[in-house]
């Protein structure tokens, strides 16, 4: 019998954006959970021996003074170093990785060829990337009560205060990580010359008050100095309602512009 | 005959595409039919891929109308995308995801339920012959298996159409012949193809009509024996002679066939009658190291178009 050709009807349909994107964050979630402990180690584990060395090591030498609030050193920083660690999270994790998805692996480009948009790529990224501060979060904060760094029960507020931080950097980081099309080694400039600065210099380790009047405004630029105010004024009961909202919106800012750049030069890039 | 209601995979008029100043694709007509397999055979560079990127979804074209399951892609480009398979011409896999995990997860961006791509993988899989490696990692994979999971990859959604970019560069010859051998068993089932090639024996073995592209533009198109018919002799006898002897002896041997060409290492002469022209030469006392008559291929027909060989 003469085969008769029937065209097949697909079975594939494309899904909305909200169920798109949690699609993208599926595919990430499936190559953490074959990968995870790779990382692990440096966003979760890193804060941690932060927190024992500078909080419980360093801080036994340190007095407690007005200008710490009349805290102990190791109260003072346990709620900052949360915001550190989604910062440096947001670098290490909109970096290499993203760069790696556009040049390496293309597995961005792979999941473009489906129904999914390069929108839906940049947002599945983004919320990724926050669900993961905000696991390793959790995790340290856990730890940070443990041992007795944290007491307040608002400091659950400062978790996702400090994943706002992470997330304003992120956003900017992802978009220059979309642009870059060299094996990366301007990252560098963005660790060593961003990151490391931010974390010294931004109010998490002492107050910026302490730094040299000229100085200081340059600390207030910094996404991790908003987040650091926040998440360790609530924690230490200390933070001010306008105060609040302001840092609130310089982060939100922040992540709407990067985002807004980083949806442009995915868009870009995926469809040349 | 078959009778055709849905609408055409592909229809493009005076399709272009510029990167920049460059023109990469500079106006062509395409008309692909449903259930057929339809081939762009050129050299390198020819505009073939981007071509098929802008069929596929992914790369918006610079002018032209464009028209694929009788949808337009800057509209309806997920859309179309749903119901469409890629095989691009570098893989694209997940190498720290098993083989399954690879089609799962990638089935999901289809819009498919855990189930369905639970036992789509398993198919899929058998079909590709890669059921024993299902549960390891890619990276390690043989580029033949690497490309078989690209192909599973792209057939997930039970495409209507599927893309096929240069799908077995760099294969060794029995992994082309595997290919080969399930792409036409998807063809049976009515699934359109579209191949992009530099290999004039692959284009021969899949395709139904083709179109030969060169400098961004449609140079001939029709059935591989049309195109044979058209653009060459029915034999062709090659004859080679010493390095630089070529160019000399071409033209003691031009009254003896259609047209000759030069190439490097040999003379093509084409003429209905290769064993005739081989008896002329020899009693013209012109003695060849090594000759040969055979069948012109579509090989011929792109020198012939565009003076220069497929694969150089």
């Amino acid at each position: 019998m003469a085969a008769e050709i029937i065209a097949p009807r697909s079975t594939g349909r494309a899904l909305g954006p909200v169920r798109s994107t949690m699609l993208v964050v599926a595919g990430h979630w499936a190559w953490y959970r074959r990968n995870w402990t790779a990382t692990a180690i440096s966003s979760v584990a890193l804060p941690v021996l932060y927190l024992l060395a500078m909080g419980l090591g360093f801080g036994s030498q340190v007095r407690s003074t007005a200008a710490l609030g009349g805290h102990s050193y190791l109260t003072y920083i346990a709620p900052a170093l949360m915001a550190v660690a989604a910062v440096q999270n947001a670098a290490g994790e909109g970096t290499f990785p993203v760069l790696g998805a556009f040049k390496w692996h293309k597995t961005y480009f792979g999941v473009t060829a489906t129904p999914i948009t390069p929108d839906q790529v940049v947002a599945g990224q983004f919320v990724w990337m926050a669900l993961r501060m905000l696991a390793s979060g959790a995790v340290y904060l856990i730890i940070a009560v443990a041992i007795g760094a944290i007491t307040s029960p608002l400091a659950i507020v400062s978790l996702f205060f400090s994943v706002l931080c992470g997330m304003a950097f992120a956003a900017p980081v992802v978009a220059y990580a979309a642009t870059v099309v060299t094996e990366g080694n301007g990252f560098n400039v963005i660790f060593r010359f961003i990151v490391v600065p931010m974390t010294l210099f931004s109010g998490t380790m002492f107050p910026v008050s302490q730094l040299p009047v000229w100085i200081q405004p340059l600390a207030w630029i910094t996404p991790l100095w908003h987040g650091t105010e926040l998440a360790r004024g609530i924690a230490l009961g200390d933070l001010g309602f306008w105060a609040a909202i302001g840092h609130i919106l310089f982060l939100v800012a922040m992540f709407a512009v990067g985002a807004a750049i980083a949806r442009v030069k995915f868009r870009n890039r995926l469809t040349s | 005959m078959t009778a055709q209601t849905s609408p055409a995979p592909v229809t493009a008029t005076g399709l272009v595409k510029r990167f920049g100043e460059f023109t990469a694709v500079a106006g062509i007509d395409v008309d692909v039919r449903p259930g057929e397999a339809f081939g762009f055979l050129g050299p390198n560079g020819a505009g073939k891929s981007s071509t098929m990127r802008m069929v596929a979804c992914v790369s918006p074209r610079s002018g032209g109308e464009l028209r694929v399951l009788g949808m337009d892609p800057d509209v309806d480009g997920p859309k179309i995308r749903a119901r469409i398979g890629v095989v691009p011409q570098a893989d694209i896999l997940d190498n720290e995801l098993t083989v399954r995990q690879n089609l799962q997860v990638y089935g999901r961006y289809f819009g498919l339920s855990k189930s369905h791509v639970r036992a789509k993988a398993t198919e899929l899989l058998e079909f590709t012959q890669l059921t024993e490696r299902a549960d390891d990692e890619v990276d390690p994979l043989s580029g033949g298996m690497k490309r078989r999971l690209t192909i599973a990859r792209s057939l997930v959604n039970d495409p209507e159409l599927l893309l096929l970019d240069e799908p077995t560069t760099g294969l060794d010859p029995q992994a082309r012949h595997l290919l080969w051998d399930r792409l036409f068993r998807l063809k049976q089932t009515g699934v359109t193809l579209i191949i992009t090639t530099h290999y004039m024996d692959e284009a021969e073995q899949l395709c139904d009509r083709l179109v030969v592209m060169d400098g961004g533009k449609i140079v001939a198109g029709g059935t591989p024996s049309q195109l044979i018919a058209n653009h060459s002799s029915r034999e062709v006898l090659e004859l080679r002679f010493a390095p630089g002897e070529h160019e000399q002896i071409a033209e003691k041997v031009g009254d003896l066939a259609d047209r000759v060409e030069t190439l490097p290492d040999r003379l093509l002469l084409y003429t209905a009658d290769g064993e005739g022209a081989l008896a002329a030469a020899h009693q013209r006392g012109i003695t060849p190291r090594s000759s040969l008559v055979r069948r012109s291929t579509l090989e011929d027909v792109f020198l012939r178009l565009t003076g220069r060989s497929l694969v150089e």
